[in-house]
């Protein structure tokens, strides 16, 4: 390696947001480190996390590199492996529920699919990779916040309460009329921060999304609508993951109807 | 044959056992969960207006009997027979609905005593009549309480609205299990009473689980101890205990 080309790396744009990226995970850092001083031990976790979710960036910029390059197809492909992974960490903290990752995969799949094909074939998104893969990815990352807080909160309202719910199926309820509460409870509280983001938009806040457009010459009106429409997209994949969820609980939680889960 | 909510009820002669005369049948039942014995075996008769309790000490298997009888839980081995037909065949619900269960904590909803003793004819689409809820809370000495949020209750009352809960399925059989473990003696007492009206009630029968022994003397005309997972009925001729 020549001190020649590493002035000229030094130069490039990835080099200078490596380091940005360095300040901003230092900043973070001693959020974490401020956090100890509360008790609140958040500093290996940050730090692992940080460092992981830079390599897991740098490694999708490369993926993106050639996949921006490929066929329309490629990008499913990609979307498959995405919600594969997303399944993989939504059921990491609801492990205790049985059959976990397929309920997980299941409600993201259902929830993403259902959305980016109808928004495809609308032609809201482009058959090509540079629009489905960031909005895809987008979507399936929000389902994925969705799935886990759906599950996180039915299962531990289901425990809370599972006296309550032997005493409604005593009383001769279904499953789902024994269980309707805390799924009511789960769907609607996951269901809030997607809510609040379609309420707040433009308000609040503006998608990071519009800055691209903007840059890239699109008209502002348009870039308008199009945010309000990639937000709407965002919340109907998480209404319909956090229905699929609550539903997949609310099976796996009874056999024959009798509660297993407590 | 339809059932009073006009679901289909068993017509099938094998696996009815008529003759017995028995309005609840429980032989050689069986529990075991994740290779424990919870219930060794329980044979259980109960007649007509005749109301039965199951003492014995902590961990002998007394609940766990209960929530076999109405099917909260599965046995492992032997069958149920209510009014001579086998309870495995007779839809779960249904089933439920005609064993009724009173459990040890109140397990009430969120929302008032009307909403919750309205539930279960609720579920069948049958709104409870307001001279029925209050001659219901009545019995219970819960007259006037029917607007009243449960989360102000106290222990006893709210027992007693579980068991006008329990009574507004209109069961055949009350199960009772542990009704006022969780409460001091004057609460026990006015339960106790509500207890007597729900019994002469029901006009069916009752299997009361207690670890109190003078409440099973004031309660029930017979008493049946359970030990080790072990329920014994002299009442039954067959009750063959390994």
């Amino acid at each position: 390696m020549s001190a020649e080309w590493l002035a000229r790396w030094v130069h490039t744009q990835v080099a200078v947001g490596l380091a940005q990226a360095v300040v901003v995970s230092a900043l973070a850092l001693a959020v974490a480190w401020l956090g100890h001083s509360r008790k609140l031990e958040l500093r290996s976790e940050t730090a692992v996390a940080l460092a992981r979710g830079l390599g897991q960036m740098l490694a999708i910029g490369l993926v993106l590199v050639w996949l921006l390059h490929g066929a329309a197809w490629w990008s499913v492909l990609a979307l498959t492996a995405m919600c594969a992974s997303a399944a993989a960490m939504a059921q990491r903290r609801t492990k205790s529920v049985p059959g976990c990752y397929w309920l997980c995969l299941q409600a993201i799949g259902t929830g993403s699919a259902v959305v980016i094909v109808m928004m495809t074939a609308t032609r809201v998104i482009a058959f090509r990779p540079l629009a489905m893969v960031p909005l895809g990815s987008m979507i399936i990352a929000n389902s994925m916040n969705t799935c886990s807080q759906v599950l996180e909160r039915f299962a531990s309202d289901m425990k809370l309460n599972a006296g309550r719910v032997e005493a409604a199926l005593a009383l001769g309820a279904s499953p789902a009329q024994a269980a309707l509460p805390y799924a009511k409870n789960a769907t609607s509280a996951a269901l809030i921060p997607s809510l609040n983001s379609l309420r707040s938009l433009g308000i609040v806040w503006i998608p990071g999304f519009a800055a691209g457009m903007l840059l890239t010459g699109s008209d502002p009106v348009y870039t308008a609508i199009y945010q309000f429409m990639v937000i709407a997209m965002i919340y109907a994949a998480s209404g319909v993951t956090a229905l699929v969820a609550a539903r997949g609980y609310e099976h796996a939680a009874f056999a024959q109807e009798r509660l297993v889960v407590r | 044959m339809k059932a009073r909510d006009g679901e289909d009820t068993v017509t099938d002669e094998s696996i009815t056992n008529a003759g017995t005369g028995l309005l609840l049948r429980a032989e050689g039942l069986r529990r075991e969960l994740a290779g424990k014995v919870i219930v060794r075996e329980a044979c259980l008769a109960l007649r007509a207006g005749e109301v039965v309790a199951i003492t014995g000490p902590s961990g002998a298997g007394k609940s766990s009997v209960l929530r076999l009888l109405n099917r909260l839980d599965e046995p492992t081995a032997g069958r149920v027979w209510l009014e001579d037909v086998d309870a495995s065949a007779i839809p779960v619900r249904e089933l439920r609905r005609r064993v009724g269960m009173v459990m040890q904590q109140a397990n009430l909803f969120p929302g008032t005593v009307a909403e919750n003793v309205s539930f279960g004819p609720s579920l069948r689409g049958v709104a409870m009549a307001g001279a029925e809820l209050e001659e219901l809370l009545a019995t219970v000495g819960l007259a006037g309480y029917a607007g009243r949020d449960v989360a102000g209750l106290s222990g006893g009352e709210a027992q007693r609205v579980s068991l006008a809960r329990t009574l507004a399925n209109h069961p055949q059989v009350l199960l009772l299990d542990e009704p006022t473990s969780a409460l001091d003696d004057a609460a026990k007492l006015v339960v106790e009473e509500a207890l007597r009206a729900a019994m002469t009630r029901v006009q069916g029968g009752c299997v009361i689980v207690t670890h109190d022994a003078a409440q099973a003397a004031r309660l029930a005309q017979r008493t049946l101890v359970m030990r080790d997972g072990v329920l014994k009925d002299g009442a039954m001729e067959a009750c063959d205990v390994r």
